[in-house]
Parts: C-alpha cells; sequence; structure tokens
C-alpha cells in the first residue's frame, strides 16, 4: 500500500501562523524565563554576565523555533539522513582535534556561541530513528534483524562521546534511542533483556573503563560523606542549599549558599539549587508543573499526528526534553550521581538553549503540518 | 489501512504508557523536592547557618628590582612579628609583661594592644611587635611552652639597599589609600602595599603578582574551623633596570659635595640610562611602615625638595647649554660658516635694549668653534637676531627640548621652549626680538630637565639619531625598546662635528671654560659645555657696583650647569649635571661631570647587557 507524495491540502504561511500552538510557545517562554530570573540572581542581582546573553540567544533561538516550524515536515523527513551524518562527522572533527593537541574539548568555536556536536547529536538521533521506523510495519518492529540499524544509528554516536569522554550525554542517547524503540512499538520482552543486560555490563564497565574521576563520582554519589570536601562537596552544598530554602524559600537574590558560592556551577548545572533555594517548595512545583504541562502538550501533538514520522518525531523529542530535566534535577537533589548535564531552558549555555528551541521547532512543525503526506 | 489504524493505536498506546512515566518522574523529583525543604529543611536550613567557607586572600611576593648586572634595588626581607590571640590568654595584660622579659616592648605598645583587643574578636591575632631580630624571635620561640597564646610569623618587608643612592629612580611603596583601589581584590587586603612613586609605581602591575586563596570553613562568628583548598600566590616579576648600581652611589655621593644638584649618565647609542641621580635624597627604607609627621614635613618643607627626582622634574634655564642649538639652527640656516667670524667687544646694542656679554671686555673675533669654546654670548645675540626664535626652537625640539620625552618615570616633566605661539597664547603679547636674543643663551622662558639635556647632548655625538632614555628592557617598556634602531634625524655629519670640535676645545682647548676639569688619562678626554642659569636679572647697580654672585644668598645665585660626552674620539657616553645655585658651570658643574664621566669609562656598563642579566 504504497502513497504517493501528494501536494492536495497545501496550507498558506497564514494558515500554517494560525495553526502554531501558541500555548506551547507560551510554556516554553514561561520557563525560559525562570531561567532568566534565576541566571539575574546567580549573577548577584546583576544582567551580566549571564541573564542578558541567555536573553538574546533565546530571542534568535525563538526566531530559529518559528522558522523550523514553519518548513513542512516533509523537508524535514528528507534531511534526516545528511543532519544525522553531518553531526557524526562533527564530532568526529571535535575528537580529531582533541587528539591533535587541543587538549579535552567537547566544542567548535563558531564565534558567536561554541558549538557543542554532542548536544545537537541529541536530537538528530531521534530524527534519524523516526525517520527508519517510520516505514515500520507491527510485523517488523517484532523481527530482531530489523533493529540491527536502529542500533547502529544509536551506537555509532554513543562511541564516539564517550571518546570525548562523556559517559553523561553518551548514557542520555543510549536512553534516548531506548525510548524511541519502545514507542516505535519494539517488544517490551526487548526492553526487558536490555536492562538485564545493562545491570551485566555495568560492573565490567566501571572496572576497566571508566576514568578515575568517573568512579569517584559514582562512589561519592553512593556515599556523598566519603568525600564530603572533593567531589560530594557539590551535592552535600546543593541539598543543603535546596533543603534550606524551605516551603517558601529565601527569597529573589537571598539565597546565601549560592551566594557565597559554595555551588561553583551555579549558573549551568546547578541552576534548579538555585531557584529552589530562592524560591522554596512553591517555586520548585511551580516550575515542575510547567515542564509536565511541556511534557504533556509534546504528547497530544504527537498522538494527534497523522504520519508515523511525525508521531515518532514529536514524541520522542518531547520524551528526549523531559530525560535532560528529569537527570539534570535528580542530579541536584541528590537521586543520582552528579553527570554535568545542563537543565534545558534554563541552564546558561548557547547550544542548549538553541537545541532545546529547535527541538520544539521540530514538534511545532509536527503539530502544523500534521496532516501531510509522507511516503513510506 | 488496518495496519495504519493498528499501528496507530499501539502508538497511542505506548504514548500514554510513557506519559504516565513522565508523570511517575516528575512525581519522585516533587516527592524529593518536598523531602529535601519540608521534612528535612530545618536540619539543612541549620547547616547553611552555620556552614559558610571562607576565601582567604594570600598576598603574593613583590617582585624583585634589580641593576643591569643583577645586583638587588629593591628586595622583600622576611618581617617577623609576635601575635597574641586574646581568647587564649588568661588574662592579657599579664601575659604582655610576661613577653617584656623576652622581648623590647614599652607600657605604651601594651596598652596598644588592650584597646586593640577590646575592639575585635576575641579569637582575631593582634600584632604586639613587628620588626624582630632573629635574637629576639629566637627569645620568644624558644620560651613559647611559658607564654601561651603567643606566636610568631613573618611578612615581608619591602627594603632598598642602595637606600637614598636610589630613592627617586625605585621610589618607594606605601599603603592603598581609598582612591587607588581599584579592580584587583589584593588592594583591599589589610596591609598590601603597592608602588607609590618611580619604578614601584610605574611597573606595579608586574611588580604585584597575582593572589593566592585558602578556602577555610568557618563558623557563625568566623573562626576558622579547618581549611578546605588552597592555591598558591603568583609572586611579581622581577624588574631589570639599565641602572649601574654602582654608577648611581659614585653619582649620588659625588653630589652630596654640594647642597642641591641632579645628574644623568646614559648612553649616547642605546639610551639606555646608567645613573639618574637627585640630591639630597630620603630613605625609602623608612617609609615602609608609615613615616612620622614631622620628618615628613621636613623633606617637604627643605628648599633642596629632597622628595623631588630633580633630574627628570627640576625645570632650569639651560643657560650656555643651549649655545650648540643655536649653532647647529644657524648652520643649517647657512648663516654661519666655520670661518665666519663675528666681532664681540663684551655689549651688544638692539634697539634700545645692551646686551651683555658674560666677559665684560669681550672676546674680539669670534667664529663658530671658538664661540663654544669661550662661551660668547655676543656671537650668539647676533645669530640669534638674524635667525629669529621659530628657527631656534625648530631646532632645539628636534634634539628633545620643550616636551618630555616618554621615559618610564610618572615624575618626567616637560620643561619649555618658547615660541611666538606659546607666548601670543600665553600672555596675549607678541614676541618681542629681545626675547629672542636672551633665549639663543638659554635664558628668558627656555627651560629643560637634566634628563634633557643629557639627551640633547647624546643626539649631537652619535652621529644624529634620535635616541631617547630608558631604564627597562622593552618587554616592560613597550615606547622605549632595548637595542631599538633610532631613527636618523634631519642633520648633516659635517654640521654636527663642527659642534663637536668646539664642545671638545670648552674642555682641552687653553682658551676652553672648562680646561680645569680635563681628563689627562690617556683616552678617557671629553667634551661638553659649560651653562650658569641666572635665576634672577643682573641690574645695572650690581654690574656697576661688581657685586659677586657667590656673595648673595643661596637661593639668588647662578645655577651651574655642564652637559658632556665621552670619550672624544667615539663617544659612547653623554652626561649631564645640574648643581642649583652652584654659581658657576665650570667652578661646581664641570668637576662633577668630569668625576662622572671617568667613572662611567673605566666601568664601562654597556658591555654587561641588560639581556644577558635576563637570560
Amino acid at each position: 500500500m504504497k502513497r504517493g507524495l501528494s501536494l492536495h491540502n497545501e496550507q498558506t504561511l497564514a494558515d500554517k501562523v494560525r495553526h502554531i500552538n501558541w500555548g506551547f510557545v507560551m510554556l516554553i517562554t514561561l520557563v525560559s524565563c525562570i531561567g532568566f530570573a534565576a541566571l539575574y540572581s546567580a549573577a548577584g542581582g546583576s544582567f551580566s554576565p549571564w541573564a542578558s546573553k541567555q536573553i538574546m540567544r533565546f530571542c534568535v533561538g525563538l526566531v530559529g523555533m518559528f522558522i523550523i516550524a514553519l518548513i513542512d515536515i516533509k523537508w524535514w523527513f528528507r534531511l534526516v539522513w545528511p543532519a544525522y551524518f553531518g553531526c557524526i562527522l562533527l564530532l568526529v572533527i571535535v575528537e580529531a582535534m582533541g587528539r591533535v593537541g587541543m587538549g579535552a574539548q567537547r566544542w567548535i568555536d563558531l564565534g558567536f556561541i561554541q558549538l557543542q556536536p554532542s548536544e545537537i547529536m541529541k536530537i538528530t538521533v531521534v530524527m534519524a530513528l523516526a525517520r527508519y521506523f517510520h516505514a515500520a510495519t507491527i510485523k517488523d518492529m517484532r523481527r530482531i534483524f530489523f533493529l540491527i540499524v536502529p542500533a547502529l544509528i544509536i551506537l555509532a554516536p554513543v562511541g564516539l562521546v564517550l571518546l570525548q569522554p562523556d559517559l553523561g550525554t553518551s548514557l542520555m542517547i543510549v536512553m534516548a534511542g531506548g525510548a524511541m524503540l519502545f514507542i516505535a512499538g519494539a517488544s517490551i520482552w526487548l526492553f526487558i533483556l536490555g536492562f538485564g543486560a545493562v545491570a551485566a555490563i555495568i560492573p565490567t564497565y566501571y572496572n576497566f573503563f571508566m576514568h578515575p574521576y568517573q568512579k569517584k563520582r559514582v562512589m561519592t554519589f553512593l556515599d556523598p560523606e566519603s568525600d564530603p570536601l572533593g567531589s560530594g562537596y557539590h551535592i552535600t552544598q546543593s541539598k543543603i542549599a535546596i533543603g534550606s530554602g524551605g516551603i517558601e524559600g529565601k527569597g529573589f537574590l537571598e539565597g546565601s549558599q549560592s551566594r557565597l558560592n559554595f555551588l561553583p556551577e551555579k549558573q549551568t548545572d546547578f541552576i534548579f539549587t538555585l531557584w529552589v533555594e530562592e524560591h522554596g517548595l512553591f517555586g520548585g512545583a511551580l516550575l515542575l508543573v510547567l515542564l509536565a504541562l511541556i511534557f504533556y502538550y509534546g504528547i497530544w501533538i504527537a498522538t494527534r499526528c497523522r504520519h508515523q514520522f511525525g508521531r515518532l518525531l514529536a514524541l520522542g523529542l518531547t520524551v528526549n526534553f523531559s530525560i535532560y530535566t528529569f537527570i539534570n534535577i535528580a542530579m541536584v537533589m541528590g537521586l543520582i550521581p552528579v553527570v554535568g548535564a545542563p537543565l534545558p531552558l534554563i541552564s546558561y549555555g548557547g547550544t542548549s538553549m538553541l537545541a532545546a528551541l529547535a527541538s520544539f521547532g521540530l514538534i511545532l512543525s509536527c503539530s502544523i503540518h500534521y496532516d501531510s503526506k509522507i511516503a513510506r | 489501512m488496518r495496519g495504519e489504524q493498528e499501528q496507530s493505536k499501539l502508538f497511542t498506546r505506548r504514548a500514554v504508557i510513557m506519559g504516565v512515566m513522565q508523570t511517575a518522574v516528575l512525581g519522585v523529583l516533587g516527592g524529593r523536592l518536598a523531602w529535601l525543604q519540608v521534612v528535612q529543611g530545618a536540619k539543612y536550613k541549620t547547616l547553611s547557618d552555620k556552614n559558610r567557607i571562607n576565601m582567604k586572600m594570600l598576598a603574593p611576593s613583590r617582585g624583585t628590582i634589580v641593576d643591569r648586572y643583577g645586583v638587588p634595588l629593591a628586595v622583600n626581607n622576611q618581617n617577623f612579628r609576635v601575635l597574641v590571640v586574646p581568647e587564649q590568654v588568661k588574662d592579657l595584660k599579664q601575659a604582655l609583661l610576661l613577653l617584656q622579659k623576652y622581648i623590647d616592648i614599652t607600657d605604651r605598645d601594651i596598652e596598644k594592644v588592650i584597646k586593640e583587643s577590646k575592639r575585635s574578636s576575641k579569637f582575631v591575632p593582634l600584632e604586639v611587635k613587628d620588626e624582630l631580630t632573629w635574637d629576639e624571635v629566637a627569645k620568644v620561640e624558644v620560651n613559647l611552652p611559658d607564654l601561651p597564646g603567643l606566636s610568631t610569623d613573618s611578612g615581608e618587608r619591602r627594603t632598598y639597599p642602595l637606600a637614598e643612592a636610589t630613592a627617586h629612580v625605585i621610589g618607594f611603596v606605601g599603603a592603598v589609600n581609598k582612591a587607588e583601589i581599584g579592580e584587583d581584590p589584593l588592594l583591599s587586603l589589610p596591609g598590601f602595599k603597592i608602588g607609590k612613586t618611580g619604578i614601584e609605581k610605574r611597573y606595579d602591575d608586574v611588580l604585584r603578582g597575582e593572589k593566592g586563596t585558602s578556602q577555610v570553613e568557618v563558623n557563625v562568628v568566623g573562626r576558622e574551623v579547618r581549611q578546605l583548598d588552597t592555591s598558591k600566590s603568583k609572586p611579581g616579576r622581577r624588574v631589570i633596570l639599565s641602572l649601574d648600581g654602582e654608577l648611581q652611589r659614585f653619582a649620588q655621593n659625588r653630589l652630596a659635595a654640594e647642597r642641591s644638584a641632579s645628574a644623568v649618565v646614559m648612553d649616547v647609542h642605546t639610551g639606555a640610562v646608567y645613573a639618574l641621580a637627585s640630591y639630597p635624597s630620603f630613605d625609602p627604607n623608612a617609609f615602609f611602615s608609615g613615616i612620622p609627621f614631622d620628618i615628613w614635613e621636613e623633606l617637604n618643607t627643605d628648599p633642596a625638595h629632597p622628595m623631588i627626582n630633580k633630574a627628570i622634574a627640576g625645570q632650569y634655564p639651560p643657560a650656555s647649554t643651549f649655545k650648540m642649538v643655536v649653532a647647529l639652527a644657524g648652520l643649517r640656516a647657512g648663516l654661519i660658516t666655520p670661518g665666519r667670524t663675528t666681532y664681540c667687544n663684551g655689549k651688544y646694542k638692539y634697539g634700545n635694549g645692551l646686551f651683555h656679554c658674560w666677559r665684560p671686555s669681550g672676546h674680539g673675533a669670534v667664529n663658530v668653534e671658538k664661540s663654544l669654546a669661550v662661551s660668547c654670548d655676543v656671537f650668539y645675540y647676533q645669530l640669534a637676531t638674524e635667525l629669529g626664535i621659530e628657527r631656534i626652537a625648530e631646532e632645539a625640539r628636534l634634539f628633545g627640548m620643550g616636551e618630555a620625552l616618554g621615559f618610564e618615570l610618572n615624575e618626567e616633566r616637560p620643561g619649555l621652549m618658547p615660541d611666538k605661539k606659546w607666548k601670543l597664547g600665553r600672555t596675549g603679547k607678541n614676541w618681542q626680538p629681545g626675547e629672542t636674543i636672551i633665549s639663543s643663551i638659554g635664558q628668558g622662558s627656555v627651560l629643560a630637565t637634566p634628563l634633557q639635556l643629557a639627551v640633547m647632548v647624546a643626539r649631537m655625538v652619535n652621529g644624529g639619531y634620535a635616541v631617547k632614555p630608558w631604564m627597562t628592557a622593552d618587554d616592560l617598556a613597550p615606547n622605549a625598546a632595548f637595542k631599538k634602531e633610532w631613527p636618523k634625524m634631519d642633520v648633516t655629519e659635517e654640521h654636527l662635528n663642527i659642534v663637536k670640535k668646539g664642545m671638545v676645545r670648552v674642555v682641552n682647548g687653553s682658551d676652553g671654560t672648562a680646561r680645569g676639569s680635563q681628563i689627562k688619562e690617556e683616552g678617557f678626554a671629553f667634551g661638553g659645555k659649560t651653562g650658569t642659569g641666572q635665576v634672577q636679572r643682573i641690574t645695572m647697580a650690581q654690574r656697576r657696583a661688581g657685586v659677586k654672585n657667590e656673595d648673595l644668598s643661596w637661593q639668588q645665585r647662578h645655577h651651574a650647569l655642564f652637559v658632556g660626552f665621552a670619550p672624544v674620539e667615539a663617544p659612547r657616553y653623554a652626561v649631564s649635571v645640574v648643581v642649583e645655585h652652584g654659581v658657576g658651570g665650570s667652578k661646581a658643574a664641570a668637576p662633577i661631570a668630569s668625576d662622572l664621566l671617568l667613572e662611567v669609562q673605566r666601568r664601562k656598563p654597556e658591555s654587561s647587557g641588560v639581556t644577558e642579566v635576563m637570560a
């Protein structure tokens, strides 16, 4: 049952703009504004150096998001493979530059932004899997050989990111890839087997492949008190900051723990800590609710879609966003080891902000072009 | 189509599962947040209040300053102090009285410490006495078991081994005042010192170094609980000067024969300054921990200005040392030739004015070479009238007068080379021809610093290169590069040689004004020019009564000047000497210049380059 590329039912630009999910855009803006407020506070009540730059990036990213949203999903469908392999190439280049003597480096300096290819990789992996599974039938999904290609799509970037070495990001790509397999309809048994295999691999990996600093992170996670002044210091101080915020928080610009520089990464990885120290459980709950609404909105857009590529892409990117959010928040509250992951939309950082907005642009494109006809 | 519908159903099912999972994780995160902030909130609140970390700054060691041979001119000596922690002694007064048995402390010191202890927290160490000798430190250390709460520590104290001799060049350090506190957090460190004058000020940024930090965990009241992390401070860089410390000391001692004088010795080719002395001076070592008010008052009110570096900030009428400039302007204009003579009968009439030569009986027929040797004034009165002030001023500027040379010490003054525009702007009146006449012998409004005079001579004898003076190697002094190729000036070798011959005759000719200061040793002969600068006009009455300048009060006497170079055959060094109120250039300044030139020729400082020391 092949369907040709049909051009009927073409929307005008004005139609498309009308179909942008403005509620979704509003939620994204609100969450970003929380980020600006937190960065303003992190700088001791000043727009420089962080908040002003972040606002600028957000504005640029927002324009980019709309452009991405208005481009027909079919075009994105065609661009999947070039984007994916382009990203792989960038990762190889970064790796090579590191080898050639610029030291461990995860980014490429483009002048206006320090581009981290691994951040973009997170999106393109989801895109590539959505493209691959677009043509898959339910039967295909049950065949183990059919899943060899997706496994390669996931593992190639994971391998490259591991070389950097960036354990946190590579794990997140694995998780996103796993989620894609799940929503595309792979057998539940596959996941049960997968978890079993991981449980077996972890001790081996720990013993033979982990860098000492990574081992240390795991150890201090398991027992933060073992090294209260070293790696465990951040977790302990972050917990003190969050806990001391209480129900109502210490008040805007009043976060003494952050203010006194207990948290060296307060503008990036520990921005959530700063927010809840100053705004307490109320502020934290507000942020979590806003994030939940973004997730639900994404899921709704995905289920409304009439083509498999759009469904998979919209849901995949939504899940992707939620994974990074969970990892960061769980990390600063001491639920998982410190992996060095930013909180999307909120943490200070150009690539992370632009990558998040690009994801939302694609989700919006899925929504606007929910009825596009894409050949199998 | 059935497959598509089934697929859509499967997807929706899985999407719902995803949504449920996300909700669950959010619930866990929200629960964790509530656990930390509500259930354990109180515990973390106290932790946050009690547990704070203090960053303690560690002061860097200040960079040293050395001369071209690496001989220290400014170093850091250890400053031993004895401290007391009030909370560790039962009775503070008793403890200090006990200390009196071992070291010399006055009752007033004890009172001061007790007064201070009432103002600060009990655990803060207080300084009882600083600058302890080794003996005293040893005595306190040995008896520490009997002296609870007392301890010794060592800080740094800036010391200047050559003391008075380098005080003006090196300058001194002092406490940071409010206006100076800027970006660098170091400046707010108690007891931190920064450069106040001289090289210490000019290169303060490189000498200062970078702070280190020591993270200390402190409790609510600020008591140190434990040390967490330290990063060492980065000491300041060493600054190497072109100075020859020995020559500098020699010059300073030589000037001490006078009441107030300054001198410069420099290299005519490279521009390196070998000595820059100004007498009287002061002891910068006394400035470290503040200086008594009466001594400060005295230093600033002394008419000989010990606090001022007169070699660069003293501006004097160059007097007859200016005649070379006028001669060169005349040669350039073609108004004089080596053979052309002017007749001097001791007087020169212009309009209603009558201008005297220093020798009332006159010099007879004078050519340019002789005019320098005997320092005939009438020759220059005549020449200047023909030249006009503009051409003279232009020539003077070419040789470095009338504007600052961009020397490394901020205290440098620009001197003054007057011209028509300057006069009009300054007074609103037109330039008078009489002013040109007195300017031609370096009087009137013309002013120059000793440094400018040395540079003037250097440019005349180095083949006509626009050399500039410097004291540090080029990576520190961007505008005064070491071994720089100095630009060739627009002046002919022929003219310079005529002037040089005149200057050689000043010292070595039988009619020269400085013949009494000749260096007799083979190969060390020098040339130069005397100058006697009027401090006030000689009145007709004084002239008639034949009042001798020596008989006037010190402040009314003439300044004595000498500029010179050596050796005569291949000039290498330029020197300038100004003796304030020294009466006559040939009597007071030339002998000093002679001694300096002999000493520098013996020492040959250029043969040990600054760069070799740096390597």
